[in-house]
């Protein structure tokens, strides 16, 4: 697994489309809590998905002012499709063009497979990484980890 | 690692003594098809481990994903206030298939509840707030779909066939 960014480091900053006709920066969301997500691929299987666990957990997140932003290396219409059937309440970027940029700048790419890594990172309000996690690609990680460095931010 | 937030209590739904060897704990959505897979193993587990296995069933409903599961959740806890909460909790899982308002009545009826008063505490949300609770605590001790099972408060990654929930669970004991 790849040493990711971790704690203490400024977030590295990017712009990517979240839809075909929309961009989203990082440091649009600055003076809250950001959530990135990066997960391999759209389309893995229902129950155990991340994105649509993230989903149902959006409210959670909310409490805390978070915002959430999911991320991996398919196109915004691939995106679009994948929201569309799960329902999915949070934007999805599409790191495509070049391929895994933003996933390189976190060092969350692998390079075998041409996708990131079921990555999480926790960003303050000022832009610096509070707390990051790689989780096996086969495991989703859950939100607990997430959850407990919102905390930790609030106090 | 994930581990179980909330300690097994008398709080929840308990098959088993809260003694017993090992104790197996399920988050579950009543409409994920994977936790209508799990359901007859994990009937063989507690055949297979008997007195020796505590199993207790917690709530996490995917509501975006499936339009049922909440409303399902929530007529087990009703069932569960008139302490019938496994025989509900079976035969949702034994009628998966069907799951809908109708089902939901249509079983009330089956286990001589009152389906008026079913619906009334659907409306009114009464146990909406344990299957929040049950939620909200899976969320925090790291529940990453359906099912997640806990085995003696640690989360087990990975298949959850009979032969592999039988070596994690003896596992889990040589552990200790």
């Amino acid at each position: 697994m790849a040493q990711i960014l971790t704690a203490g480091t400024p977030a590295p900053e990017f712009s990517l489309n979240v839809t075909p006709d929309q961009k989203l920066s990082l440091s649009e969301m600055r003076g809250r809590p950001v959530i990135l997500a990066f997960y391999p691929a759209d389309w893995s299987p229902v129950c155990g998905d991340q994105m649509a666990l993230y989903n149902e957990i959006l409210p959670e997140f909310q409490k805390h002012g978070a915002e959430l932003l999911g991320i991996s290396v398919d196109g915004v219409w691939c995106h679009g499709a994948f929201a569309k059937d799960r329902h999915l309440h949070f934007p999805l970027m599409a790191d495509f063009e070049p391929k895994g940029a933003v996933a390189r700048a976190y060092a969350a790419y692998r390079e075998e497979e041409g996708t990131s890594e079921r990555a999480l990172f926790v960003i303050d309000k000022n832009g610096v990484i509070v707390w990051s996690y790689c989780s096996p690609v086969a495991v989703n990680p859950g939100a607990d980890g997430i959850l407990r460095a919102l905390e930790e931010l609030a106090k | 690692m994930s581990k179980l937030s909330v300690p097994v209590g008398s709080e929840d739904h308990r098959q088993g003594d809260l003694d017993a060897a090992f104790t197996l704990v399920e988050y579950g959505d009543y409409e994920c098809p994977s936790c209508g897979q799990a359901y007859p193993i994990v009937k063989r587990l507690q055949k297979h481990f008997g007195k020796r296995l505590l199993f207790v069933f917690r709530n996490f409903p995917l509501g975006q994903m499936h339009p049922h599961a909440e409303s399902a959740a929530e007529t087990a806890e009703f069932a569960g206030s008139h302490d019938k909460f496994w025989e509900m909790h079976d035969l949702l899982y034994e009628n998966q298939d069907r799951l809908g308002d109708r089902l939901l009545e249509e079983l009330t009826q089956k286990i001589h509840l009152d389906p008026a008063q079913l619906r009334d505490a659907l409306e009114k949300g009464e146990f909406q707030p344990r299957v929040r609770a049950d939620f909200a605590g899976g969320v925090r001790s790291g529940v990453n779909g359906t099912p997640t099972f806990f085995i003696d408060g640690i989360r087990h990654d990975g298949p959850y066939d009979f032969d592999t929930l039988v070596d994690a669970i003896e596992q889990a004991s040589t552990s200790e």
